[in-house]
């Protein structure tokens, strides 16, 4: 059976764990070659460890073993030269560029008062000019294929509805709607569609860790897993307290499949209905 | 395996177009059918409107793909006609899980008459109200959580097509779809419902493809922005519509409620 996306390769930052990971994964399931890149390495004002070496090594493992090519690259999303190289790099050798998905993220947890300059900084850095500088880089190789193409653009449900305590985190998946919906349209005539996802708490790294179970869990001394779990539920309507990577990247499947090659310009939740709420 | 294997689907205006789109793709993947159309004419309608002989081919091409389906014609402004073919369907093909109320009409035309109003909200808006409300109390009960889909619109996000009553009515309709929408996906939230709205931009099908739609656009020119859409495409295919459908009622959207998912070319982006 063809896959959804056979054939097709598909540039994915941040692919090192979490949802970038499953992106990669999901993809090559369904038939795309993947050109894979993360920073791998800590960042001094983001309260959790980062992605490693050793875990882009096992996405790289775990796309081959679905039987895809997978070029893999350690780079910076806040360097745009590096990144340009990588895409040049990957699309010279795996043949072609159709998809991307600006998915490299962080997050944080202080309320604007207490906010470290540099903590914003970094914050915009990575999560909104990494996500122009991912697009950028991307953009001239999926039109100079000439057969249209698909961007994804990973903000969030606070990019919609506020939360406090994390005014730089909001601020930038805020942004990254604005920057998707004039790609949108400054893509358009060519049949390159720009789409954000835009998922409430997932189950990755950069939620299940000791600086945000304190930020949504502060009236306890060391929260655990469980104890987040309560507290993430009550933000749902849809009983659960988190939503799978797998299930950011089935959305990210349809709006990169040939299924969806007339959506673009869409805020789309995966998100337990946390923003009706 | 289907996408939505044996699941049951109830979808409204299935006889043809969107809705018999919806039926076979489903079908095709894994699911039994419940179709319901009114196969009448309107007489506000300037446009030929589905028929028995069309609900009867969506019901063979559901046949032919092996699965189940019982197809019968209700007026989804009559509650009780709707309460009669749901009770008839789960029935012969079992609960439902998967609700695709889709029946809609347009009534802008040159010559629209007085009722296209409030013939427009009756089928657009308050058939949609009937229709999930005949359905969504066997979805509580029965615990297993469970998918809605309303066909809205274009216009149920922007104040497009001018100012016929027929216009407004379908803008208002299909903005009133939202606020729905948002309702029942909080109301039914906690039961694992999941709820959304589709919205395309101008479909290929009978209801846009005819001479009225075409003389209508044509007395009103200025109007040509509000069917323009930014990726070079006129009109999208009901297949277009149907995989957005899809993806919404099937696991791959499980934490999915709550949301207008546009199938429009770009069109709301660019207003």
């Amino acid at each position: 059976m063809t896959g959804r996306v056979e054939g097709k390769v598909a540039f994915i930052t941040g692919a090192a764990r979490g949802q970038g990971r499953a992106h990669a994964v999901r993809l090559a399931a369904e038939g795309a070659d993947i050109l894979a890149v993360d920073i791998c390495a800590p960042i001094d004002s983001v309260p959790y460890p980062l992605a490693t070496e050793a875990d882009l090594k096992e996405t790289v493992r775990l796309v081959e073993g679905l039987g895809r090519k997978i070029v893999a690259t350690q780079a910076d999303v806040r360097d745009f030269s590096a990144l340009e190289n990588a895409v040049t790099a990957g699309v010279e050798e795996l043949g072609r560029l159709d998809i991307a998905l600006a998915n490299a993220g962080i997050t944080g947890a202080t309320p604007a008062e207490a906010l470290p300059l540099q903590d914003w900084q970094d914050m915009i850095d990575v999560n909104l000019t990494g996500v122009f500088h991912a697009a950028k880089a991307a953009i001239p190789h999926i039109r100079a294929g000439g057969n249209g193409g698909a961007i994804v653009l990973t903000s969030s449900a606070l990019g919609i509805r506020a939360m406090p305590n994390l005014p730089h985190y909001v601020a930038a998946k805020a942004g990254v709607i604005g920057l998707m919906r004039a790609l949108a349209l400054e893509l358009a005539a060519d049949r390159i569609r720009v789409n954000t996802v835009n998922p409430s708490v997932a189950d990755t790294p950069m939620v299940q860790n000791e600086a945000m179970y304190k930020l949504f869990v502060p009236h306890l001394e060391n929260p655990t897993r469980e104890q987040a779990a309560e507290v993430f539920a009550t933000m749902n309507p849809i009983p659960t307290p988190w939503i799978d990577a797998e299930d950011v990247a089935n959305a990210v499947l349809f709006l990169v499949s040939d299924e969806a090659r007339y959506v673009t310009g869409l805020e789309f939740k995966i998100d337990a209905g946390f923003c009706l709420a | 395996m289907g996408r939505v294997e044996n699941k049951v689907a109830f979808i409204t205006g299935a006889a043809r177009g969107q809705g018999r789109g919806h039926a076979l793709r489903l079908a095709e993947e894994g699911a039994d059918i419940i179709a319901l159309d009114m196969c009448q004419q309107l007489p506000s309608a300037r446009y030929t409107m589905s028929t028995s002989e069309d609900l009867a081919e969506t019901r063979k091409a559901v046949e032919a793909l092996g699965r189940r389906v019982v197809a019968l014609e209700a007026d989804v402004r009559d509650e009780h006609q709707l309460a009669e073919a749901f009770r008839a369907g789960v029935a012969e093909i079992g609960p439902v899980d998967i609700v695709i109320a889709n029946a809609g009409v347009a009534l802008f035309a040159v010559d629209q008459p007085h009722e296209a109003w409030q013939d427009t909200i009756d089928i657009n808006l308050t058939g949609v109200f009937n229709t999930i409300e005949t359905v969504v109390p066997s979805m509580i009960e029965r615990g297993a959580g469970g998918a809605i889909v309303m066909t809205s619109s274009t216009a149920g996000l922007r104040g497009i097509l001018g100012p016929s009553r027929g216009s407004l009515a379908y803008v208002a309709s299909k903005h009133g779809l939202v606020g729905l929408m948002r309702s029942y996906a909080n109301n039914l939230a906690a039961h694992s419902i999941r709820v959304n709205t589709v919205h395309p931009t101008g479909v290929e099908t009978p209801m846009i493809v005819t001479p009225s739609i075409d003389a209508f656009l044509e007395a009103s020119p200025e109007l040509v922005d509000h069917v323009t859409n930014p990726m070079p495409v006129g009109l999208v295919s009901v297949d277009d519509v149907t995989n957005a459908v899809l993806y919404l009622v099937s696991d791959d959207g499980r934490y999915v409620t709550g949301t207008t998912l546009t199938v429009d070319a770009g069109f709301a982006n660019k207003n």
